[in-house]
């Protein structure tokens, strides 16, 4: 039996992985989902056909969107995580004992059941007491926040179907008011590579920059996203995230990571040409 | 001729069979079915361009029904509560134009709220007929005109027993209705018939808990916006009569209408107006919903007021439409314009309009809650870093209008090009309007006066897009010689 999942990365690019079966597969009100075992990358979850995670690579991702803001910012004790109903961020944000609160504020119930059932490996520190989970639009939610969070997590998909407003200047607009005067927010920020998704990375960027007075944007190389160049975007009000960096105060915590590592932390934002070409065009 | 029923779509049944016979075509249009026009072709799709076609036997012609579109015709009347119903290709403009030339001619009154569209008023160039205006009263916190009271339209039919009709806008842009049912009363006792400006009212015919429609309250003609909350494709429209003869009607409507209607608006019509008839009443209930839920998050954000049927006063408001989402801005220190303009700019939102003092967000069965998110979390960030104190913001008031010569005598008078600053005290030749909402601050034939010379100048100031005058930059206006 040969049966393949296959996303497209542009119109002319597809990417496929051998399923050995399929998991799971519901429709919510917002989108569909689904879960298939593989050879190669283990489970993986698909919002409308497009790859959220798998196994085998989703530590890159959560790691460097969790570890990068929090060994720069001194003392975040509440935390807002957008999306990011797979709880893979919530997972590397429980490691850290400051944290007090962290509100999840995820639009479709359904892929947080669906990962808590099937996605034990990034679900599983969802019941953590500090967690709060908030089935609500990210947009709306963070509408009437004021200066209650340290750090701001936006985990979203794509920015078309529902993950949309999380790409709005409204929304970042938003996330600043909700920050406190020496907050930041983290987001996924679409890959600079096929001309697509540069294209909404760039809107992103413009959009964060007349937002927050320090902006600055990082990658990762993660396997299964298209052309696996990814970038992240760090938004701050006062830190920087590499001049404040505290490389050793982090390396203190002896905390073991896969990919992220105090190197990285520097490198990531050392970005080549083409991507500083296309975000330097939007500044 | 067989009763059809309402899941029936004449025109688009017929445009199918056209389609499967693959008649070879020798007639117009020359793209024949897109294929002599390739670009077209892959910018609006082979299935347009399949049935852009000409008017013959298999599809009827829209100047003299006779087969489908008389059926589909049929169909839409028995939908809209009326005798007739006419399709309109050449937008709700030509309704309302045709309205008007049917009840009046050369030299004859008409009775109408001066806060009409300019559609109203060109109808008045064109036939020669001669306004009443009624002043339609403001809201003085919001600065919108609001409905005509009963009172005032009694007073103006009393002073103008010769009028034929009275026009009443059913509901204004901004959703407010006046007591259409006791106007349409008074009208038919001293023998006046009773037009309907439904350019924003098609909903009314369908959902549940709305103000009530032109025809169930026996008002004679209404034109019919259906490309406005009906879905259907942007210049089509219905014209619906009661009462007056079909015939005339269709005359009336072929002295300016195309003999080349197209087949894409008229069956976009059809399909609607079964879609409506099938589903309007769950269509109108979602969008009133929706637009209740922005309101009460609008109003939470403060500094806007978004309103509704708060309005309500039995006479100038004597009803609300709470589909609409209007809302008022100056207290946040911005006119709606400015508002309107950064929704676009900066955000990325497109709203309906915005005028001095409010803004108005078009809500319909193609919204979904999240995009009214974006809405409401946009203009809650405008408030955050665009607010600024009211003072100096002007309040928009009902301008009397000074008439010192019909439409038409004045539009076809000898005039000449006058600077704005020099023009008071002269009579305009043309209109001056801020589009949308396309409602003339000036009419041919009305003194310039310096209240609205005024208004025209803060309206630039603001950002408003003035148009009407042959000078594109509105810094001259045409004046008749005197």
């Amino acid at each position: 039996m040969e049966l393949w999942f296959t996303e497209k990365h542009t119109e002319n690019v597809t990417f496929s992985i051998k399923v050995d079966r399929q998991v799971y597969s519901g429709q919510s009100e917002f989108q569909r989902i689904d879960l298939f075992d593989s050879l190669e990358f283990g489970r993986f979850l698909t919002l409308d056909g497009y790859m959220m995670l798998t196994e085998k690579d989703e530590f890159i991702y959560h790691e460097m969107i969790v570890h990068v803001p929090m060994a720069v910012l001194p003392d975040v004790q509440k935390v807002l995580v957008i999306g990011g109903g797979d709880g893979g961020a919530v997972r590397e944000l429980v490691r850290y004992p400051e944290i007090k609160q962290i509100d999840l504020v995820e639009i479709d119930a359904q892929v947080i059941e669906a990962c808590k059932k099937y996605l034990p490996q990034t679900a599983g520190k969802l019941d953590d007491p500090r967690v709060t989970i908030h089935y609500a639009d990210g947009l709306k939610f963070v509408r009437s926040k004021q200066d209650e969070y340290d750090l701001i997590i936006v985990d979203s998909t794509d920015p078309f179907g529902p993950g949309e407003g999380l790409f709005t200047k409204e929304f970042y607009g938003n996330c600043y008011k909700a920050l406190t005067d020496t907050g930041a927010m983290v987001n996924q920020h679409e890959s600079p590579f096929y001309p697509v998704d540069a294209v909404a990375m760039q809107r992103a960027h413009k959009r964060i920059i007349d937002s927050f007075p320090i902006s600055r944007v990082y990658q990762a190389h993660i396997p299964t996203y298209p052309s696996g160049h990814w970038l992240f975007g760090f938004a701050s009000k006062k830190y920087h995230p590499v001049e404040d960096f505290n490389a050793s105060g982090w390396k203190a915590r002896g905390m073991k990571t896969k990919y992220y590592n105090d190197k990285i932390h520097v490198g990531a934002f050392a970005l080549p040409n083409y991507v500083k070409d296309l975000l330097e065009e939007m500044e | 001729m067989t009763h059809l029923s309402q899941e029936r779509a004449p025109v688009l049944e017929a445009l199918n069979r056209y389609k499967s016979m693959r008649v070879v075509p020798f007639d117009v249009p020359g793209h024949k079915r897109g294929k002599g026009n390739r670009e077209l072709t892959e910018f609006l799709g082979e299935k347009c361009l399949t049935v852009d076609v000409n008017s013959m036997k298999p599809l009827d012609n829209l100047c003299h029904p006779v087969s489908v579109i008389k059926e589909a015709e049929e169909l839409a009347a028995e939908a809209f509560g009326a005798k007739h119903a006419f399709f309109m290709v050449n937008g709700t403009t030509s309704a309302v134009q045709s309205m008007v030339m049917c009840a009046c001619t050369r030299g004859e009154k008409i009775i109408m709220p001066r806060n009409v569209h300019r559609s109203a008023i060109n109808a008045l160039i064109l036939s020669g007929a001669i306004p009443v205006y009624v002043n339609p009263g403001v809201n003085h916190e919001l600065g919108i005109s609001l409905g005509m009271s009963v009172a005032d339209v009694e007073q103006a039919i009393l002073e103008n027993p010769d009028a034929k009709a009275v026009l009443v806008n059913n509901p204004t842009y901004y959703g407010v209705c006046s007591n259409l049912k006791a106007i349409t009363e008074l009208a038919h006792q001293h023998n006046m018939l009773v037009l309907a400006d439904e350019a924003h009212g098609t909903h009314f015919y369908f959902g549940e808990g709305l103000p009530a429609s032109a025809m169930s309250v026996g008002a004679d003609m209404a034109a019919v916006s259906m490309h406005k909350s009906g879905g259907s494709l942007t210049q089509s429209s219905l014209l619906l009569v009661n009462g007056l003869s079909e015939g005339y009607v269709r005359q009336i409507i072929n002295l300016t209408q195309t003999t080349s209607g197209s087949y894409l608006l008229i069956s976009s019509l059809d399909i609607s107006r079964r879609n409506l008839a099938l589903r309007g009443k769950a269509i109108f209930e979602k969008v009133a919903k929706m637009a209740e839920y922005a309101r009460a998050e609008i109003n939470q954000i403060g500094g806007y007021y978004a309103y509704s049927r708060e309005l309500i006063n039995g006479d100038s408001v004597y009803d609300f439409d709470r589909t609409k989402l209007s809302v008022l801005t100056l207290d946040v220190g911005l006119a709606g314009i400015e508002v309107y303009d950064l929704l676009r700019d900066e955000y990325d939102i497109q709203i309906e309009f915005g005028d001095i003092g409010n803004i108005l967000a078009y809500i319909s069965i193609g919204d979904r809650i999240l995009d009214l998110e974006r809405l409401v979390s946009a203009l809650s960030e405008i408030k955050r870093r665009y607010a600024k104190d009211r003072a100096g913001m002007l309040s928009q008031e009902y301008i009397r209008p000074q008439v010192v010569l019909g439409p038409q005598e004045a539009f076809y008078a000898e005039s000449e090009p006058t600077p704005l600053e020099q023009s008071l005290g002269h009579i305009c030749g043309e209109f001056v309007m801020c589009y949308p909402p396309g409602i003339p601050i000036l009419a041919p034939g009305e003194k310039v006066t310096a209240e609205v010379l005024e208004y025209i100048q803060y309206a630039k100031e603001k950002g408003c897009f003035l148009t009407g005058t042959q000078d594109s930059q509105v810094n001259r206006i045409q004046t008749v010689k005197e």
